[in-house]
């Protein structure tokens, strides 16, 4: 798992049946010292989670676990938010 | 999943057979902004997407899961199209 900051959401009308309901979310993956590491991704969130909030996601076909038996086309989902988080050494 | 440009189409007849009747379609990954970023993919279109559009890919064995394509050779599929993206500043 990865923890990231939700930095936007996505809105799409015409998907996979499978995805009705979810929300979608634009995620920016956090390095030790919380700074921007890597692409941005979009992630099916499944805590309620909120723009401006850290959460740590699962990358690939664990992802769409959540919402078994279900079988959602996911590869990155949101399960679970941040309260706070410390690495020793590190400000 | 990323967020991608459908930027053209792939026409192939001699391919496995549980892709027969599967549009595919050449996407560019993009970021929020709508920058391009990373490489050209070919994804299977299961949402009617067309060239110009903004969708939403899912990749590697997730991709299966998508509608119709269970057991199918695939690790990209469009699943979405895109109506709107909110980033707000900061």
């Amino acid at each position: 798992m990865q923890v990231a900051r939700v930095v936007g959401d996505v809105v799409s009308t015409h998907k996979d049946p499978a995805l009705a309901g979810l929300k979608l979310l634009i995620l920016q993956p956090l390095g030790p010292e919380r700074q921007p590491v890597g692409r941005t991704l979009v992630a099916a969130d499944a805590v309620g989670a909120g723009v401006g909030e850290v959460v740590f996601f699962v990358r690939g076909r664990e992802a769409s676990f959540p919402w078994l038996p279900a079988e959602v086309p996911v590869d990155a989902g949101i399960v679970g938010i941040v309260d706070h988080w410390d690495i020793a050494g590190t400000p | 999943m990323l967020l991608a440009r459908v930027v053209g189409t792939v026409v192939a007849t001699r391919k496995d057979p549980r892709l027969e009747s599967s549009k595919l379609l050449v996407a560019r990954p993009m970021d929020p902004s709508g920058s391009p970023e990373g490489h050209y993919l070919v994804a299977v279109d299961t949402v009617d997407a067309g060239v110009g559009e903004t969708v939403l890919i899912v990749s590697g064995s997730s991709a299966r899961m998508a509608s119709g394509m269970k057991d199918c050779p695939v690790d990209a599929v469009i699943v979405g199209i895109i109506d709107a993206i909110d980033v707000p500043a900061g």
